[in-house]
């Protein structure tokens, strides 16, 4: 998928490896160019060198930083890229709380090729 | 052989063993990455094998620390989703529940269940992979 002649990119933000190689590898086959980050701050760090990103998939619940926190912390900065939340805590005042952190949505984990595909269609509709 | 592989593997859904998020995994396995299943299955047990042991040094200090063991479950619960592992994710929700309320003996009856169901798939799916390896 090509937005302009180059790759949509995508961050992944887990502190799980095996969440990450999964989400990474289903992004991948979604033609994305992606990087991982093992925690909010990792993530943050990432934005700060000056890297972009079309979207970033961010889990709840992380050590360091949590996605929360990592969330105020992008949009403070004025990082406007669509950012996903993932948590498998379902509905609940965290969820509000991460959803009113900043996202433009939050899905129920595992991240499938389903909730991709709507992802993308999302970030179509925002960049047209 | 070929069948063999493909009725354990039937097996395993039917069984409720395995849920959905398995077949998602199978989807992603290529000609890039020919065996991504076994090796995405193969990192869950060596990375929940800390998890479980981070368990049972949590349950070990007492009084019990039932925030920590929600925590380190809830990790566990969603590296399992992530595979498909529906029987294992299962218990975990049910341990987290008995967290929640702090009860002991429920938690410590659970977590059984979770490293039972944990090692019964590892052997099944070790099983089947061993199956599907043979009738290539």
């Amino acid at each position: 998928m090509k937005k302009g002649g180059r790759k949509i990119s995508a961050l992944v933000v887990d502190d799980d490896r095996v969440i990450r190689v999964v989400e990474e590898k289903l992004l991948v086959r979604f033609g994305l160019e992606t990087k991982v980050a093992k925690n909010g701050k990792e993530a943050l760090d990432l934005f700060v060198a000056g890297n972009t990103f079309d979207f970033v998939v961010m889990d709840m619940e992380m050590p360091v930083m949590d996605g929360p926190e990592a969330t105020r912390a992008l949009r403070a900065r004025g990082v406007d890229c669509m950012i996903v939340g993932v948590t498998s805590r379902g509905d609940g005042p965290e969820k509000a709380e991460f959803e009113a952190a900043g996202l433009n949505c939050c899905w129920e984990k595992p991240l499938n090729a389903q909730i991709v595909g709507t992802i993308l269609d999302k970030l179509a509709k925002k960049l047209s | 052989m070929e069948r063999q592989a493909a009725y354990l593997r039937n097996a395993l859904f039917d069984q409720g063993y395995l849920d959905e998020q398995f077949l998602q995994l199978e989807d992603l396995q290529d000609e890039a990455n020919p065996h991504f299943v076994e090796e995405v299955v193969k990192l869950f047990y060596t990375d929940s094998v800390r998890l479980i042991q981070s368990i049972e040094l949590t349950l070990k200090n007492t009084p019990w620390d039932f925030e920590k063991l929600d925590n380190i479950m809830h990790q566990f619960k969603g590296s399992s989703s992530s595979i498909g592992a529906k029987k294992v994710k299962k218990e975990c929700s049910q341990f987290q529940e008995y967290c929640n309320v702090g009860n002991v003996e429920g938690c410590i009856r659970e977590f059984q269940e979770v490293k039972q169901e944990h090692a019964a798939l590892k052997r099944k799916l070790e099983n089947y992979f061993q199956l599907a390896r043979e009738a290539r």
